[in-house]
């Protein structure tokens, strides 16, 4: 049961990241320059006289510009506007922001980059865990059908390839290839060294399987009908590897978000006014911004999150440890 | 057994050898190089030719790479042009601490981890069991990266520790008093490291001892009226050792990787923060350099846990005496 409900959960968010625009109620660029570093802003349904009223909410306004003290202005509260101009809600129009997780250091939504930023960190992941999973089913694939030499120079080069420390490896190829691009094509290389990292591990179950299930008398029977190898193989064996694939792309999920944060975090990754939760993070870097802004980490509980409900949907077997 | 050590050796060096030419190569072939960087305003074609000589940079790929390799086996990684001192020095310091923290990280998982398993073990379905359980699959979903972050914001709203660094940089601090300072920055990237790593021992270990007490001498045991706790007990030792050093190569890699973004976050100055800053800047030797000590110490990794495992099976260890035919003369 939990199983099933942290699936759903797990692809729903990858479904909320398309309705991005309309959850976030703010332009991820969109700056405040009264509200740099604001604190979140409640939603209230109770407001100071303790009279119950219509969700609505207590503007920020700075108190200390200096210190980035802010003091809810109990005396004004606003009114809350749903399916405003295609939002799902947001401040009235030319009120005080509606700043539901606060602002950071340029006075941006945070909530609204968390929401853009899920849809460049997910759909960077998604792409490399298509990527690995194609590359791995061709090598795995081909290995395990053909045996003989190819099978164990293809797995050996996979089993070199699968013990490095896999950041390490992704900084490098990163760091080589030419760092100022625009930001797509960034993504796209970020994805496609993720997708090279990953495919050894999708590679090296899929060349097991397919090694055992390539005896069996099923495929011994499509052999003697005359089917030939490339079709044995794609319309036969490569079936029996769907569990085994499907758990391990699972798995590559919060490998790939993480490792697209760290590379950004570190600064080589996505420019930083491409929203993306390793993007937003990097103000982070900063420990005097984290004691006094923590509202700033909200990305990293979305890692959290993300890596939770992979763990929840998958169970005991999330414990594996050849993948981390 | 000395076989096995010799052959393994060999293949340790082979992959040191190999993924530090790899990087050698890679970083030769990509864009810029640091001297543009060193000489900043000074930068003119001769000038830049002149350096580029005297760090032989501009020689052919492939004699750069044979001398590099050259030097490697004198243990003379060539000189770091950041840095303006030989790469070998500054690239053991830094190993040193991220050895350190992975060691010590392991440790602490081992601890966290596989007692709880017992427990889990002995009395399965308790409500102990059913926290540890939930407290374990907590436990695996904060990735280093999440959970030094975290820590580094307790850290410095409370005051209670140090933020980050490896010491607090104060001058002529007794051996002692430095030994403490060093001490007190290391909880907060080694819970970082370990949380995660000690819920994976904990699953690990709950299944081995799940699957021992499955086995037909167990309940030959248990039909003598041998209780399961003492039973789980008796078990534990040896299953301890073989269920944590099965994965404890691929776990090491895992630590390095994860100390990767630890250093990163709480600004421990390690191989990862290293090889960062020898990235950005196109230091080609310090590069190279970072990429020959990571793979020692990940290859030692592997090295130790394949040992422990050898050494706490007989059949193993019987398998690897016997295997001495094998070895090339």
């Amino acid at each position: 049961m939990t199983r099933r409900l942290a699936g759903i959960a797990l692809a729903l968010l990858l479904l909320a990241t398309i309705a991005a625009p309309f959850l976030a109620p703010h332009h991820p660029g969109e700056r405040f320059p009264d509200h740099l570093d604001a604190p979140p802003t409640p939603i209230r349904i109770v407001d100071a006289n303790g009279t119950w009223r219509r969700p609505f909410f207590y503007p920020m306004r700075i108190a200390n510009r200096l210190e980035r003290r802010f003091d809810e202005d109990r005396a004004s509260p606003m009114p809350l506007a749903w399916f405003d101009g295609g939002r799902l809600v947001r401040e009235a129009a030319g009120r005080e922001p509606f700043l539901l997780l606060g602002a950071d250091l340029s006075g941006r939504d945070v909530f609204a980059r968390l929401i853009y930023g899920a849809r460049m960190s997910l759909g960077i992941a998604v792409t490399a865990i298509i990527g690995a999973v194609s590359a791995g089913l061709l090598v795995g694939g081909l290995a395990g059908a053909r045996g003989g030499p190819v099978e164990s120079a293809l797995m050996r080069l996979m089993d070199v390839l699968a013990v490095l420390p896999a950041l390490y490896v992704v900084v490098v190829l990163r760091a080589t290839l030419p760092l100022v691009l625009d930001a797509s094509a960034i993504a796209a290389l970020i994805a496609a060294i993720l997708a090279a990292i990953g495919a050894p591990w999708i590679a090296r179950g899929v060349r097991a399987i397919v090694s055992v299930e390539r005896t069996a008398d099923y495929a011994e029977a499509a052999r003697a009908l005359g089917a030939s190898p490339w079709r044995i193989l794609v319309v036969h064996l490569l079936p029996a590897t769907r569990g085994f694939v499907v758990r391990q792309a699972t798995l590559l999920l919060p490998v790939f978000v993480l490792s697209e944060a760290t590379l950004s975090f570190v600064g080589l990754g996505l420019p930083d006014w491409v929203p993306s939760w390793g993007t937003s993070l990097r103000e982070a870097a900063d420990v005097t911004a984290i004691a006094a802004f923590p509202w700033i980490l909200s990305p990293a509980i979305a890692l959290f999150v993300v890596t939770l409900l992979v763990n929840l949907a998958l169970g005991d077997r999330a414990s594996d440890p050849s993948i981390s | 057994m000395l076989a096995y050590l010799v052959r393994r050796l060999l293949t340790t060096i082979l992959l040191v050898v190999a993924v530090s030419s790899a990087a050698f190569i890679i970083t030769r072939l990509g864009a810029g190089h640091a001297i543009v960087i060193e000489l900043g305003l000074r930068l003119d074609q001769k000038e830049i030719q002149r350096r580029m000589h005297e760090l032989k940079l501009d020689q052919p790929i492939l004699s750069q790479w044979g001398s590099w390799l050259a030097g490697l086996t004198r243990l003379d990684l060539g000189t770091s042009v950041y840095y303006n001192s030989p790469v070998a020095p500054i690239v053991g310091d830094r190993a040193r601490n991220t050895a350190l923290l992975a060691t010590i990280a392991f440790l602490t998982a081992l601890l966290i981890g596989i007692p709880p398993a017992f427990v889990v073990a002995s009395r399965p379905g308790s409500i102990a069991a059913r926290v540890i359980r939930a407290t374990s699959l907590f436990m695996l979903s904060l990735p280093s990266f999440v959970t030094s972050l975290a820590l580094v914001m307790f850290a410095a709203r409370t005051g209670w520790l140090p933020a980050g660094g490896l010491t607090s940089s104060v001058a002529g601090m007794t051996f002692s008093e430095r030994a403490i300072d060093v001490i007190w920055h290391l909880p907060l990237p080694v819970l970082a490291l370990a949380l995660p790593l000690a819920a994976t021992f904990e699953r690990l270990q709950t299944q081995a001892l799940a699957d021992a007490l499955a086995q037909p001498s167990v309940r030959a045991a248990r039909a003598r009226g041998i209780p399961a706790r003492r039973i789980v007990w008796r078990h534990a030792g040896r299953l301890a050792i073989k269920s944590v050093a099965g994965v404890g190569g691929l776990a090491f890699g895992a630590l390095l990787s994860g100390s990767f973004a630890v250093e990163a976050v709480t600004a421990w100055p390690g191989l990862g923060r290293l090889t960062i800053e020898a990235l950005r800047y196109r230091d080609l030797y310090l590069v190279a350099g970072c990429a020959a000590a990571g793979t020692t110490v990940l290859a030692l990794g592997l090295l130790v846990a394949d040992l422990v495992i050898a050494w706490s099976d007989p059949r193993v260890r019987d398998d690897l005496a016997g295997n001495r035919v094998e070895v090339p003369a």
